[in-house]
C-alpha cells in the first residue's frame, strides 16, 4: 500500500455494503462480485468482510429488520418473543412475506434507556410491552419509520453528575488557539504532565503515546478515534459524540498537529449511526470556521476527519482490529509488536486514541495540565466518565475524580440491596459486595467506564451465562484458544445453568478459562474468561446450588440422542433406548 | 508384585491407534513383564474385567459404543482418550454437518448402484447417536494421548510414566505435528 493511500469517505467497503444491505436486505453474490469491481478489491476481501459482521447478510432479512440488544442492561429478550408471536415470525429468520425479521444484538449502547433495539439499523430506546403490541401494528400496516413515534427515537444523556470534562464549557477553536506559540514537543509535554493515561481501559500513557508516533518513521501519519465503543454497559463516548464532538474533533485535531498527521478518521460503532448526520454537520461547521482543512487558524498545519462506520463487531474495539476494519477488512487483531504507534494505518505510525481521551486531550491544551491534576490521585490523575446501568434508580452519566469508591457510587446512584457490580463491562471484574470499599483508579479497579448493578433480585448465574453467550458470539475467530474456548465456556455455562452440571463441569470450566485467558491472541480472548473465574471465586455457592452430586453427567442427553434413529428405523425395542 | 491390568477398545475409529501401540515392536515384550491385557482386540477377549488403564480409540457413534465406553468407565482406574476421534470426534464426526437422515438416506436409499433400498432396522444393529461425541463428553477421561494416531513412543511413554507411579507427561516433539 502506498503512503499517500487517501480513502474516500463514500466509498468505503463498508459503507459501500451497508448500502446495499439497505437496498436489496440482503449482499447476494451478485452483488459482491459488482461491489468487488466498483471498489477495486479482491472479490475474496469483500466476501470476507461480508461474512464477518454481524449487520451483513448473505440472505435477505425483512423490510423491517429489527435487533434486541441483549445486554443484562439494555436488553430483554421476553419483549423479542412477545414480537416474534405477535407477527409470527421465529428468530432469526425472516417472514415468508418478507416483511419482517427479527434477531438479537450484542449491547448498543442504550443501557441508561431500559430494553432497546435498532430497526433498519436506527436506534429505538425505552420499549415496553405496551409498545411491542403498538410497535406490531406499525410494522403489519408497513409505517414508515419516519411515521413512527418521534419519542420512541429519543436517545437521552442522562447526565447525573459533572465533573472535570462535562462541567466546563468548551469554545470550538479554543483549543487550538491555546496551541499557539506552542511546538508539538511542549504540547506532549504538558499531557505528560497531566498524566493523562487512556480512557478506554488499557491505561496508556497519552503523551507517550504521541511522542513515540511522532518519533517514530513513516512517510505520513494518522490519528483514529476509537469511537467502536461495544463493551456492554458503556455508553459515555455516545454522551461525548453527542454534546461535545467539537471537543473530541478538536483533540483529533490537536494530535494530529503534534504527531504530523494530516488524516483523522473517527471510527463510529454501527450501533451509533443514528449520530452521524449530526457528527458530519459539526465537521463541516468547522471546516467551514477553518478549525479543519488546510492552514488550521493560520497555524500552518492542515488536518482533516472522515467518519467510518463499523457494521457490528465488538472486536473492532481492539486498536488493531480498528485499523483493519478502517482498512476495509475484517477486524481480525494484528499481532503486536510492531504497535500502532510505528506501524498502523497503511503502515504508517498512527495514534488510535479513546473519544474520552481525545477530549480530555483538548481540555489540557485548553486549561494546563495543573487544572487536569487537581482531580484524581496520585496514580490516576483527572476524572473518568462512568455509565451506570442496570439494578439502580439514577442510571446515566457519572463524572467522579480518579479514587471515588464503589460504595459512594452506588450511594449517587441509588441502588440498594446490591448483590454484585460488574466494573469495566464483561471484559471486566465481577466485584462482590463484601469489596465495596474498592476504588475507581488504574491502581485499584481500571476500568473503561462500565459500570452494571446487580440487586439481590438477579440470578447472577445467569448475568454470567449471558457474558459468556457475549464472547462466544462476539470471538473474531482467527485463534483457536478463544474461538474454540469462548464455545467451550458458554457450554459449560449452559449445561450448569440448565441444571446438569456437576462439579467436574466447574473444575473443566476453571481448566479452559485459564488456557483461554494466557493463551488468546488478543485481549478479547485474554479476559473473556473474567465473569467465570470471578463467579466461580466470589459466589462459589451460586454453582454449588444448581450442580448434581454426582461424578459425572454426560453434555448430552443420550437416549434423546437416539430419538432420530429411531424414527428412521421405526424401532422401539429395549436396545433401542440408552 | 501383580502385574498391571490394561484394557483396550476401538469405538468409531479405524483401529490406526491400536496399530501405532503395535508399532512399538520390541518394546511390548518388555511392556508385558509388568502389564497383562484384559479386553481388547488384541486378544479378543469380549469383556472388561476390573482393570487399571483403561486406552479408547475412537470416537461414539452408536448406542453399543457408549454401553462399551461406560463398561470400561466403571473398570478402569485410569482412563485415557486415545488419538484424534476419541478426543474431538475426528474424522467420523465429519458427518456432525449433516442430519443423521441425510447420511441413512445417501447411503442406503439414494446413492447410485443401491439394490432394495432400506434403512437397516435389525435389532441386532446399534442405533447410530443423532451427532458423534469424544468420549470426555459421556465419562469421566483422565488423560489424553493426542496424534493420528499417536505415535508407538508415545504409548509407550505414558504406559512407563504410569507404571512407575509419575504424572504422565508428553515431550513437545510427541505432541507436534505440523
Amino acid at each position: 500500500m502506498t503512503s499517500s493511500y487517501q480513502l474516500n469517505q463514500t466509498d468505503h467497503l463498508l459503507h459501500v455494503l451497508f448500502n446495499e444491505q439497505q437496498k436489496s436486505l440482503h449482499i447476494s453474490n451478485a452483488a459482491i462480485t459488482s461491489i468487488a469491481a466498483q471498489l477495486n478489491l479482491p472479490r475474496a476481501q469483500v466476501e470476507s468482510v461480508v461474512d464477518f459482521y454481524s449487520f451483513f447478510h448473505r440472505t435477505p432479512r425483512g423490510r423491517f429488520d429489527i435487533l434486541f440488544s441483549n445486554c443484562t442492561s439494555c436488553g430483554d429478550l421476553k419483549l423479542m418473543q412477545q414480537l416474534c408471536e405477535r407477527l409470527q415470525v421465529k428468530p432469526d429468520n425472516t417472514r415468508a412475506d418478507g416483511l419482517v425479521s427479527i434477531g438479537q444484538t450484542s449491547c448498543i449502547g442504550m443501557c441508561d434507556h431500559g430494553v432497546s433495539l435498532l430497526v433498519n439499523g436506527i436506534t429505538l430506546t425505552s420499549i415496553s410491552a405496551q409498545q411491542i403490541d403498538h410497535m406490531a401494528e406499525l410494522i403489519e400496516a408497513e409505517t414508515a419509520l419516519a411515521q413512527w413515534p418521534a419519542s420512541w427515537f429519543k436517545v437521552g444523556n442522562n447526565i447525573r453528575k459533572e465533573g472535570l470534562l462535562l462541567a466546563s464549557s468548551f469554545e470550538p477553536g479554543g483549543a487550538l488557539k491555546a496551541m499557539a506559540g506552542r511546538d508539538g514537543a511542549a504540547i506532549i509535554d504538558e499531557i505528560t504532565a497531566a498524566g493523562l493515561k487512556g480512557r478506554g481501559g488499557a491505561g496508556f500513557a497519552t503523551g507517550m503515546k504521541w511522542k513515540f508516533c511522532r518519533e517514530a518513521q513513516g512517510d505520513t501519519r494518522y490519528v483514529v478515534c476509537n469511537a467502536d465503543e461495544g463493551e456492554p454497559g458503556t455508553f459515555k463516548d455516545r454522551i461525548l459524540l453527542n454534546s461535545h464532538a467539537d471537543t473530541v474533533f478538536e483533540g483529533m485535531t490537536i494530535c494530529g498537529s503534534v504527531i504530523g498527521a494530516k488524516q483523522g478518521y473517527l471510527y463510529l460503532r454501527g450501533e451509533y449511526r443514528y449520530m452521524l448526520a449530526a457528527l458530519e454537520n459539526t465537521l463541516q461547521q468547522r471546516r467551514e470556521k477553518g478549525l479543519l482543512g488546510s492552514n488550521i487558524l493560520g497555524l500552518g498545519f492542515d488536518f482533516d476527519i472522515h467518519i467510518v462506520i463499523g457494521a457490528g463487531a465488538y472486536i473492532c474495539g481492539e486498536e488493531s482490529a480498528l485499523i483493519e476494519s478502517i482498512e476495509e477488512k475484517p477486524g481480525i487483531p494484528r499481532i503486536r509488536p510492531p504497535f500502532p504507534v510505528t506501524q498502523g494505518l497503511w503502515g504508517q505510525p498512527t495514534v488510535v486514541n479513546n473519544v474520552e481521551t481525545l477530549v480530555a486531550a483538548a481540555r489540557i491544551v485548553l486549561h494546563g495540565h495543573h487544572w487536569f491534576v487537581s482531580s484524581g490521585t496520585w496514580q490516576s490523575r483527572g476524572s473518568k466518565l462512568l455509565s451506570v446501568s442496570g439494578d439502580c434508580a439514577r442510571p446515566g452519566i457519572y463524572e467522579y475524580g480518579f479514587g471515588i469508591t464503589i460504595n459512594e457510587i452506588l450511594n449517587d446512584a441509588g441502588a440498594e440491596h446490591v448483590q454484585a457490580v460488574q466494573i469495566g463491562g464483561p471484559a471486566g471484574r465481577l466485584i462482590p459486595a463484601d469489596h465495596f470499599e474498592h476504588r475507581i483508579a488504574f491502581e485499584d479497579l481500571a476500568t473503561g467506564g462500565s459500570f452494571m448493578i446487580f440487586d439481590h433480585s438477579r440470578d447472577l448465574l445467569e448475568v454470567i451465562h449471558n457474558f459468556a453467550r457475549f464472547f462466544a458470539h462476539e470471538s473474531c475467530g482467527f485463534c483457536t484458544p478463544c474461538r474454540v474456548g469462548t464455545t467451550l465456556l458458554k457450554n459449560g455455562m449452559d449445561k450448569i445453568c440448565s441444571g446438569h452440571g456437576t462439579a467436574h463441569d466447574v473444575d473443566e470450566m476453571n481448566r479452559t478459562a485459564a488456557l483461554v485467558s494466557r493463551r488468546s491472541h488478543c485481549g478479547l480472548g485474554m479476559t473473556a474468561p473474567n465473569p467465570i473465574r470471578d463467579g466461580v471465586k466470589y459466589f462459589p455457592e451460586l454453582f454449588e446450588a444448581r450442580l448434581l452430586h454426582q461424578e459425572m453427567e454426560p453434555e448430552f442427553n443420550l437416549d434423546a440422542s437416539l430419538e432420530e434413529a429411531r424414527n428412521l428405523t421405526h424401532r422401539d425395542d429395549e436396545e433401542a433406548h440408552l | 508384585m501383580p502385574k498391571v491390568r490394561v484394557a483396550t477398545t476401538s469405538l468409531a475409529g479405524c483401529f490406526g491407534c491400536h496399530m501405532s501401540f503395535l508399532d512399538m515392536d520390541e518394546r511390548i515384550v518388555g511392556l508385558l513383564e509388568h502389564v497383562e491385557f484384559s479386553r481388547s482386540p488384541i486378544n479378543d477377549i469380549k469383556h472388561c474385567e476390573p482393570c487399571d488403564i483403561g486406552l479408547i480409540e475412537g470416537a461414539l457413534c452408536n448406542a453399543d459404543n457408549v454401553h462399551v465406553l461406560k463398561e470400561f468407565r466403571e473398570n478402569c482406574k485410569i482412563l485415557i482418550a486415545v488419538g484424534a476421534c476419541a478426543i474431538n470426534g475426528g474424522v467420523p464426526a465429519m458427518r456432525n454437518n449433516f442430519t443423521l437422515a441425510e447420511c441413512l438416506e445417501e447411503a442406503f436409499l439414494d446413492e447410485i448402484g443401491v439394490d432394495n433400498p432400506q434403512i437397516p432396522n435389525d435389532v441386532e444393529i446399534p442405533l447410530l447417536l443423532s451427532k458423534v461425541h469424544p468420549i470426555h463428553e459421556v465419562v469421566k477421561v483422565d488423560y489424553y494421548l493426542p496424534g493420528c494416531p499417536p505415535p508407538a513412543d508415545a504409548f509407550v511413554k505414558i504406559l512407563t510414566d504410569l507404571l512407575e507411579g509419575k504424572e504422565p507427561s508428553l515431550p513437545k516433539d510427541m505432541l507436534h505435528y505440523d
